[in-house]
C-alpha cells in the first residue's frame, strides 16, 4: 500500500477494496501471533530441507551455509517445522516478551 | 420477438428479458416459484439462442458464488433464486455487494419454511434487505422485463457497480399470463452497451479481490460501499427517465395512485399495489377518496421521493406481506415510521399484515383497513390488539 492502512479514507480506496499491486501479503507481518519460536540446533541438522518445504508460511529459508532459519516476521510458530524434522535439530521454545 | 404485446407467462418473459440484456453467465439452481425463469434460460443457452455460459451447480450458495466468480472475470452475470433458495445465498449476497459486482438476481418472492410453503409473500426478499443490493419491486409483467434490463444498466455504471435484486411475488406475478411488450434487440443494444468491468481477474493485469480488511480500514470500506449504495438512487433515477425516453415506459422510484384528493394512503410492495388500486377504484364508487404510494426502489430507500409524496396526507396503512419477528411492527413500516417521525410529519401511522405464505388478498380486506383506521381506536393511536399492527383475516 502506498500508505499505511489507518491513514486511508473512506473515498481514497479501490471500488471493492480491490489491491492493484501484487505481491502486497509481504507488507503484512503476521509473525506477532506467535506464543512459540522454532530455535535450531545447526550440530543436528542434516540440510534436508523437509523444515522448509512443510512450512505452510513459506516463513523458512535456506541461509549462505545451507542451514535453515525462520524469518520471525511470519513465522507463526505453529511447530510443524519441529514436529517434521527427522533428525531432531528443531527446537520449539516460548517466546518471552 | 414481434412487434406489440405477447401473451407470455411472465417468468419466461423475464428469462426473455435476460437474453435481450445479452446475460454471459448465468449460474442458478432451480427452486419453485423460480424454476420456470432459470429452465427457459438453460433452453435458451442449450438451442444455441442466446450466447452465455449456463452454470449448473448444486445448491444457490454456490449459484452466487459462481456468480461473483464470473461477475469478477467481467462477465454479465443473472441469477434467479426463491425463498429458502435465498436463504442458502444469503451469505455471498453480503459478499457480492461488497465486492461490488454488478449481478443482476430476479428474485421470486416466496414464503420462507416453516411450514413448509411454496406461496408468496416477502419473508424471503425481507430477510435479506440489509444485504447491500439495489432493490427494485414489480407490480406486473412489464414492469419485470423492463426492470431487468434496467438493472444492468444501473448495476454496471461506474458511479454504482452493485448488484440489483429485481423482485416479482411468486405464482401472483411470475406464474400468470400478461401481454407484454419486448423491446427490439437493437433498441436494448443502444441502451444497454457490453459490460466494461473497472477491474477483472485477468493474468495480464492480476488483482487481488475480496482481501482481509483489518480494523483499520473495516470501518472506511463499509462506508465507501454505504455511500455507493445511497448515492446509487440518482442513476437509478437517471436508468428510469432514459429508458423512459427510449421505450416509452417510464418508472420513478416511488409513484403515487389516486393521492390528488386523499388525505389517506397505502403503502406497499410488489404486484399486491394492483389490488390496491382495484380497491381504492372501489371506494371511490362510494365517495370514499384514499390513496396509494408504490415504492419501486425499496432499497436504497427513497426518502426524498417519499417526503414529497407524503406531503399533505394524515393517514398512512403500511401493508406488508413478512411478519415482524418479535420486531416493534413489519420491515417497511419501520422505514416508513422513522421517515415521518424524524421529519415531524405528524402522519397517523397503521401496519397491517396480509398475504402470507400465498393467502389471497381481495380488495375487501383493503376495505376492512380503511374502516379499522377511521375507528375512534385509530384516532387516538391506540392499538386494537396488544401490538402496533393487525394481521389481516387471522383466525381466533
Amino acid at each position: 500500500m502506498a500508505k499505511p492502512m489507518d491513514q486511508y479514507k473512506w473515498h481514497e480506496l479501490n471500488v471493492g477494496c480491490v489491491i492493484e499491486e501484487v505481491g502486497n501479503a509481504m507488507e503484512y507481518k503476521t509473525g506477532d501471533w506467535r506464543s512459540q519460536k522454532p530455535v535450531w540446533n545447526d550440530a543436528k541438522c542434516i540440510k534436508c530441507g523437509l523444515c522448509w518445504l512443510f512450512c505452510p508460511d513459506a516463513a523458512i529459508y535456506q541461509k549462505d551455509d545451507g542451514l535453515y532459519a525462520a524469518n520471525l516476521d511470519y513465522c507463526k510458530g505453529c511447530g510443524i517445522c519441529a514436529k517434521e524434522c527427522k533428525p531432531g535439530a528443531i527446537t520449539m521454545v516460548e517466546e518471552e516478551r | 420477438m414481434k412487434e406489440g404485446k405477447t401473451g407470455i407467462e411472465v417468468s419466461i418473459a423475464a428469462s426473455i428479458a435476460a437474453k435481450l440484456a445479452r446475460v454471459e453467465v448465468v449460474a442458478a439452481y432451480p427452486i419453485t416459484p423460480q424454476t420456470h425463469i432459470v429452465e427457459h434460460l438453460s433452453e435458451l443457452v442449450a438451442n444455441g439462442e442466446l450466447d452465455a455460459s449456463y452454470v449448473n451447480v448444486e445448491s444457490e450458495h454456490s449459484a452466487m458464488s459462481a456468480c461473483c466468480g464470473a461477475s469478477a472475470a467481467g462477465a454479465r452475470t443473472f441469477t434467479s433464486t426463491s425463498a429458502q433458495g435465498m436463504e442458502l445465498m444469503h451469505e455471498i449476497l453480503f459478499i457480492a455487494s461488497a465486492m461490488r459486482f454488478p449481478i443482476v438476481m430476479a428474485a421470486v418472492n416466496r414464503a420462507l419454511s416453516s411450514p413448509l410453503s411454496i406461496w408468496g409473500d416477502h419473508s424471503d426478499v425481507m430477510a435479506a434487505r440489509d444485504t447491500g443490493w439495489i432493490m427494485l419491486f414489480c407490480e406486473n409483467g412489464q414492469e419485470v422485463v423492463d426492470s431487468i434490463i434496467m438493472a444492468f444498466k444501473v448495476a454496471e455504471d461506474r458511479r454504482v457497480l452493485l448488484p440489483v435484486m429485481v423482485n416479482l411475488d411468486g405464482f401472483s406475478l411470475s406464474h400468470v399470463i400478461e401481454p407484454i411488450e419486448f423491446p427490439s434487440q437493437e433498441k436494448v443494444d443502444a441502451f444497454l452497451p457490453p459490460y466494461d468491468p473497472l477491474y477483472t481477474l485477468h493474468p495480464d493485469k492480476p488483482v487481488t479481490m475480496g482481501a482481509y480488511g483489518m480494523p483499520e480500514l473495516y470501518t472506511e470500506a463499509k462506508y465507501a460501499q454505504e455511500m455507493a449504495l445511497i448515492n446509487s438512487k440518482g442513476v437509478v433515477i437517471e436508468v428510469m427517465d432514459d429508458f423512459g425516453k427510449r421505450f416509452g415506459r417510464s418508472y420513478k422510484p416511488v409513484e403515487t395512485y389516486n393521492t390528488e384528493k386523499a388525505d389517506t394512503v397505502f403503502i406497499a410492495l410488489g404486484s399486491i399495489n394492483e389490488n390496491i388500486k382495484t380497491a381504492i377504484d372501489m371506494l371511490k364508487e362510494e365517495g370514499r377518496e384514499v390513496g396509494l404510494i408504490h415504492l419501486r426502489l425499496f432499497r436504497p430507500f427513497p426518502s426524498d421521493e417519499l417526503i414529497s409524496a407524503l406531503k399533505g396526507i394524515k393517514k398512512v396503512a403500511v401493508v406488508e406481506r413478512a411478519m415482524p419477528g418479535g420486531a416493534m411492527n413489519s420491515p417497511l413500516f419501520n422505514e416508513i415510521s422513522s421517515l415521518v417521525h424524524s421529519n415531524k410529519m405528524g402522519i397517523q401511522l397503521s401496519n397491517f399484515i396480509v398475504g402470507l405464505g400465498g393467502r389471497d388478498v381481495n380488495p375487501e380486506d383493503f376495505h376492512g383497513i380503511i374502516d379499522d383506521m377511521s375507528s375512534p381506536e385509530a384516532a387516538k393511536g391506540a392499538p386494537k390488539e396488544e401490538k402496533n399492527y393487525r394481521v389481516i383475516g387471522v383466525r381466533g
